[in-house]
């Protein structure tokens, strides 16, 4: 009987080496351990043997049935493992190289440059409006303490329009309207389209864009318009930039300066977008005129503040290296594709 | 304009100073300088040189053979300038020498060897002279280096008159002198004068100002005896250094007074005028400018006349015949102040710009006219002790400017600035910019000076510009704000623009462009659209750009023309301004407006059309997360397709437009390309209420989809066949069009009825007489069931 074991055994094994699928596996779990299998029939023949030595046989013949379910097992899963690496190596590997549209739209450039400047100044509280691109001489001189007949007016190319009204020449358009419209304290940014009726070529253009903004409250200084320029400088071109501030005129400041920073084209060098200057006015601004407030609603005693107004087309222009201001308006989708990233 | 540190150094003593250092903190303290430039750096061993002797060449005409006493030996030179003669003493450039950065080597010129070069006027860099050598006085010391002669060295700078507009006391040297005063700590000192008192028991000039309103003042002195024509060579030098021309002595003298003080003069030849009167005429006239040029003027024209006659345009130019000739020996001196809104207007009109036009329209202080003469007068006697004054100083002064007084106290000027500036340093700086100031505790009571007081210093704010830009804003400290923060959410315009510019971008792969507000006419005529009535530019660079937009569609067609070898397919869209017209206030009906073309020469434009209905729907829901709903139309412009042009709707109210374009225009933009043009106002959409999202708690159960095809006659539509589902239940929770296609000229086309209960898994059984009841309905309106 024992005999008969080991030799069942020995069988096992050498048949076992030769299943190569799982269904030739089967077959042979069912010819030893199925109801008519070799080792169920050893089991059954244990009847016929005694108590001592069918205790003995029994613990044999489960040994057997135990190592007989484990190494089927065992074999089952290898052969599936090898099936699932043939599956694998049968697969195409793709390939990764191969060109892809990706994002086909685009933004134009001033949208890119004005949502970071929203980003920015809308963490620092700013309010950000917007404003009619037509506008009245009201909205665009007077209320900005520019009367008739100032010499300011002759500075700007103004476009007249049939009915009295203009395009306006500059985003302060729409600073009596926010301070009418907010009162003081208020702090707001305001980028919009502005015209001037000159001669277009590589750096000007009748048609662009400027950025305005204002704070006011009841201590605003001269330090902190230069605090909130230089921070919001250095976070549109993420470095510290270089800038200096010099008188300026405008008649809605006062005090009024030009705002100049390092050309970043060149780095100071001189380049011709810097008229070889190595700097580049980028930002007039100054203290809100008391008569600007006035006009706004806002007491000129009480409350205090700054404006200024950035070329947001010029920066654009600074920042991709445009070097030509009229692609900027050209539609012409060679240009104006490439600006993908948001 | 251009200044001379020189002539600021005969006003505030500048040496031991670095002088482009000081420049720098000119343009950040006063006005931007441009150009720096070095005069006479170029120049060396150029030294004054006596002729000893000529001998003519033998080949030339024009060449002669000199010996020049350098100094230091005797150069053998040819020279071919007309006016060599024995004993002259002109500029001689020595063998290795430099003049105008060329250095002057020993030459062969015509078989005779030269050691150096005598000099004109232009070659040493003084003048635009060049018709002969420059001739030296006959004591000049031979062998002198030239620059120490004359004040050939110089550092001249460029300064943007822009950066001036508001600064009339800076169109002299002596005004920018003052700022360097300010600027170092230095002493301004007094410019010196004559004084005239001793005249006044002379006859008077009869002035008579009858326009009272555009002339402030006039002053005037006549003078005779005048025997020299021509100015001192260091006179000439700084004149040519700023920019002006030498023409003679009296030219000369009002050129230079202009430059010094900003004070314009003019000269008239005695013998011509010897009264004066100031008036506008009634009718228009003409006039000859002393340039030569005939000149209407108008009624609005200021003149200067003698004796009824016009005689010079007040502030601008003097007339041809009362024009100083070289053999005029009497003057009338005119020293004038005038309404800076008139000359400008007059100079404008006129196309006349002058340096007197631009200075006076800047608004010049009155208080200086008398000063001016009396200058004009310490410069003329040093050059010319013969001249006789034959009147006194007449002067009519029609209107003074209020002094302006002004009050503030420290805490006004430390909440202005954010930092500290003392009230020494206060008092330190307006003084040294010529105002009066007082402290007292800490209250500043300031006098602004006639110069400042025109229009430029008016309120204490600007008090604070003066103390604050000599104090430097370089040496700031800054600092953030300590205003409290209040949250800031976007507007519904400016956040329906992110969202609409998003969508398009990364959903529908559109590009965003940019078009003017105006209509291209030439553009417009291209693609055969014709240019809608509108508004119009008073001052357009071109007739064809005159004309605003009434909408987005043509500025947008031609986009897509001009980029139609850019790819097969694309599109492009603007949120941009247009004008429809005016409103009933006469004001421009100004809109916000999207407008999207979509050009594809891959897609039939039915696909097309249907992928901008498409886009409007998601802008709907992803904008407002309303529905926006499309009826056909008439369209409103010839150029959209009678048959393919659709309104927007939203909430019932107009939104815009959707359409496919006429066949010419179509064929003019691509003639392989289907072409779909969209607009939405984006003033009423974004200011429509936007429907918040309800959320629904998911069924458990699945659903279950019955399709239906059907053949349906010629015309139906969509929206025909939905009275068919209308009603149906709340089990039914969409119907979607998954096909359609034509086929023997029948069209077909496949819905999905998608069925579900939150209460149960549904079975066909269940649906069945619901999808039976639809399509009774859907055959009675002629659309059967497909075998």
């Amino acid at each position: 009987m024992k005999e008969k074991i080991d030799s069942l055994r020995e069988s096992f094994e050498q048949e076992l080496s030769r299943t190569m699928s799982s269904d030739a596996v089967e077959q042979l779990r069912v010819a030893y351990l199925g109801k008519k299998g070799s080792v169920t029939g050893l089991l059954k023949s244990l009847k016929d043997v005694g108590a001592q030595e069918k205790k003995e046989l029994g613990q044999h013949i489960n040994q057997l049935k135990k190592q007989v379910e484990e190494r089927l097992a065992q074999r089952v899963e290898s052969i599936r493992a090898a099936e699932e690496q043939r599956e694998i190596a049968a697969v195409e590997r793709y390939d990764v190289t191969l060109p892809s549209k990706g994002l086909t739209g685009s933004y134009h450039p001033i949208t890119l440059v004005q949502r970071q400047l929203e980003e920015i100044f809308s963490s620092m509280g700013f309010i950000v409006e917007d404003f009619k691109e037509i506008v009245t001489d009201y909205e665009c001189f007077e209320a900005v303490n520019i009367p008739k007949d100032h010499p300011a007016r002759d500075m700007q190319d103004t476009y007249y329009l049939e009915n009295g009204q203009l395009l306006k020449t500059h985003t302060s358009a729409a600073q009596n309207f926010i301070l009418q419209k907010y009162g003081a304290p208020v702090r707001a940014i305001f980028p919009g389209r502005c015209f001037r009726n000159e001669a277009t070529d590589a750096s000007h253009e009748t048609t662009f864009f400027q950025m305005e903004g204002i704070m006011v409250d009841k201590n605003i200084s001269i330090s902190n318009l230069i605090y909130f320029m230089k921070t919001m400088l250095s976070q549109v071109f993420e470095r510290e930039v270089k800038v200096r501030l010099r008188p300026g005129f405008f008649p809605f400041v006062e005090p009024g300066f030009e705002l100049d920073i390092n050309c970043l084209i060149c780095g100071g060098e001189g380049c011709s977008t810097c008229h070889h200057s190595g700097w580049v006015e980028l930002c007039p601004c100054g203290m809100i005129h008391p008569n600007v407030l006035k006009m706004g609603g806002v007491d000129p005693e009480e409350y205090t503040g700054f404006a200024f107004g950035l070329g947001l087309t010029r920066l654009v222009m600074m920042k991709y290296g445009v070097k030509d201001i009229r692609d900027l308006n050209s539609g012409n989708l060679k240009a104006l594709s490439q600006f993908q990233q948001a | 304009m251009l200044i001379s540190m020189n002539w600021i150094g005969d006003f505030v003593d500048l040496s031991g100073l670095d002088l482009p250092g000081l420049i720098q903190r000119f343009t950040l303290s006063t006005a931007e300088v441009e150009e720096v430039v070095e005069m006479g750096r170029d120049l060396r061993d150029v030294v004054a040189g006596k002729i000893l002797s000529i001998e003519n060449h033998p080949d030339s005409k024009k060449l002669h053979l000199l010996k020049v006493d350098g100094g230091d030996k005797i150069y053998d030179v040819v020279c071919g300038a007309p006016n060599v003669r024995e004993g002259l003493i002109v500029p001689f450039v020595k063998e290795g020498g430099m003049v105008a950065g060329q250095e002057i080597k020993t030459a062969v010129i015509a078989g005779y060897e030269s050691h150096g070069m005598c000099c004109s006027e232009k070659e040493l860099g003084i003048s635009a002279d060049h018709s002969g050598l420059m001739e030296l006085p006959e004591d000049a010391p031979v062998g002198r280096d030239i620059t120490e002669i004359y004040p050939i060295k110089d550092t001249v700078f460029e300064v943007d008159n822009k950066s001036l507009t508001n600064r009339p006391d800076l169109w002299g040297h002596y005004g920018i002198a003052r700022e360097f005063a300010a600027l170092t700590g230095r002493e301004l000192k007094p410019l010196e004068t004559v004084s005239l008192e001793q005249f006044d028991s002379l006859p008077p000039i009869d002035i008579q100002v009858e326009d009272t309103e555009l002339c402030l003042r006039y002053t005037g002195l006549k003078v005779r005896n005048i025997t020299k024509k021509i100015s001192p060579v260091e006179m000439r030098i700084r004149l040519f250094y700023c920019g002006s021309r030498a023409i003679n002595l009296l030219a000369d003298l009002t050129n230079y007074l202009m430059l010094e003080m900003g004070q314009p003069m003019h000269a008239f030849d005695c013998a011509k005028v010897d009264s004066i009167q100031v008036k506008r005429f009634g009718a228009p006239f003409s006039f000859t400018t002393l340039d030569g040029v005939e000149r209407s003027m108008d009624e609005n024209t200021l003149m200067i006349c003698s004796k009824g006659e016009p005689v010079a345009v007040a502030g601008i130019m003097g007339g041809l015949d009362s024009e100083i000739e070289d053999n005029t020996d009497s003057l009338l001196l005119e020293s004038a102040n005038f309404d800076g809104a008139s000359v400008r207007k007059s100079s404008t009109r006129l196309g006349l710009r002058t340096d007197a036009s631009m200075r006076y329209e800047k608004t010049l202080d009155p208080e200086m006219t008398d000063t001016a003469i009396q200058r004009f007068m310490k410069l003329l006697l040093d050059v010319d002790s013969d001249v006789q004054i034959i009147s006194r100083m007449t002067d009519v002064y029609v209107k003074h400017y209020p002094q302006v007084e002004l009050s503030f106290d420290q805490a006004y000027v430390d909440r202005y600035t954010g930092i500290e500036i003392t009230g020494e340093r206060i008092l330190a700086t307006l003084h040294a910019l010529g105002f009066g100031a007082q402290q007292q505790g800490d209250s500043f009571t300031v006098q602004v000076p006639s110069w400042r007081a025109t229009k430029d210093v008016t309120i204490k704010a600007d008090i604070i510009e003066e103390i604050t830009r000599i104090y430097g804003y370089d040496n700031f400290n800054i600092s953030t704000t300590m205003s409290p923060l209040y949250p800031q959410r976007k507007s519904p315009g400016a956040r329906a623009d992110g969202l609409a510019k998003d969508l398009l971008v990364k959903t529908y792969g559109l590009h965003e462009v940019h078009s003017y507000i105006w209509s291209d006419a030439k553009k417009c005529k291209g693609l055969g659209i014709a240019l809608d009535e509108n508004v119009k530019l008073l001052n357009a660079q071109t007739p064809d750009h005159e004309t605003l937009r009434r909408s987005m569609g043509p500025t947008l067609l031609s986009v897509l023309q001009e980029n139609r070898s850019f790819a097969p397919a694309f599109g492009v869209f603007e949120i941009g301004r247009t004008a429809e017209g005016l409103k009933e206030d006469g004001l421009c009906n100004e809109r916000k407006k999207l407008g999207i073309a979509l050009f594809s020469r891959t897609t039939p434009e039915r696909e097309l059309y249907l992928q901008a209905i498409e886009i409007v729907k998601a802008l709907g829901q992803s904008v407002k997360g309303i529905k926006l709903e499309l009826a056909n139309c008439t369209p409103q412009y010839s150029w959209q397709h009678p048959r393919n042009t659709a309104a927007i709707l939203g909430k019932g109210q107009p939104l815009g437009w959707l359409c496919t374009v006429i066949p010419s225009v179509l064929r003019n933009i691509d003639s392989k390309a289907a072409v779909v043009c969209v607009q939405l106002d984006m003033d009423t959409f974004a200011a429509l209420e936007g429907q918040e999202l309800i959320y629904q708690e998911p069924s458990r159960f699945p659903g279950i989809d019955m399709d239906l095809s059907l053949l349906v006659p010629e015309g139906m539509r969509f929206a025909d066949m939905e009275a068919a589902w209308a009603g149906a239940g709340e089990t039914l929770k969409d119907v979607s069009l998954i096909d359609s296609f034509e086929q023997n000229g029948k069209k077909s086309l496949t819905l999905r009825l998608a069925f579900s209960s939150r209460e149960k898994t549904l079975s066909k059984e269940e649906v069945q007489p619901v999808v039976d009841s639809i399509v009774a309905k859907l055959s009675a309106a002629g659309a059967a069931l497909r075998g």
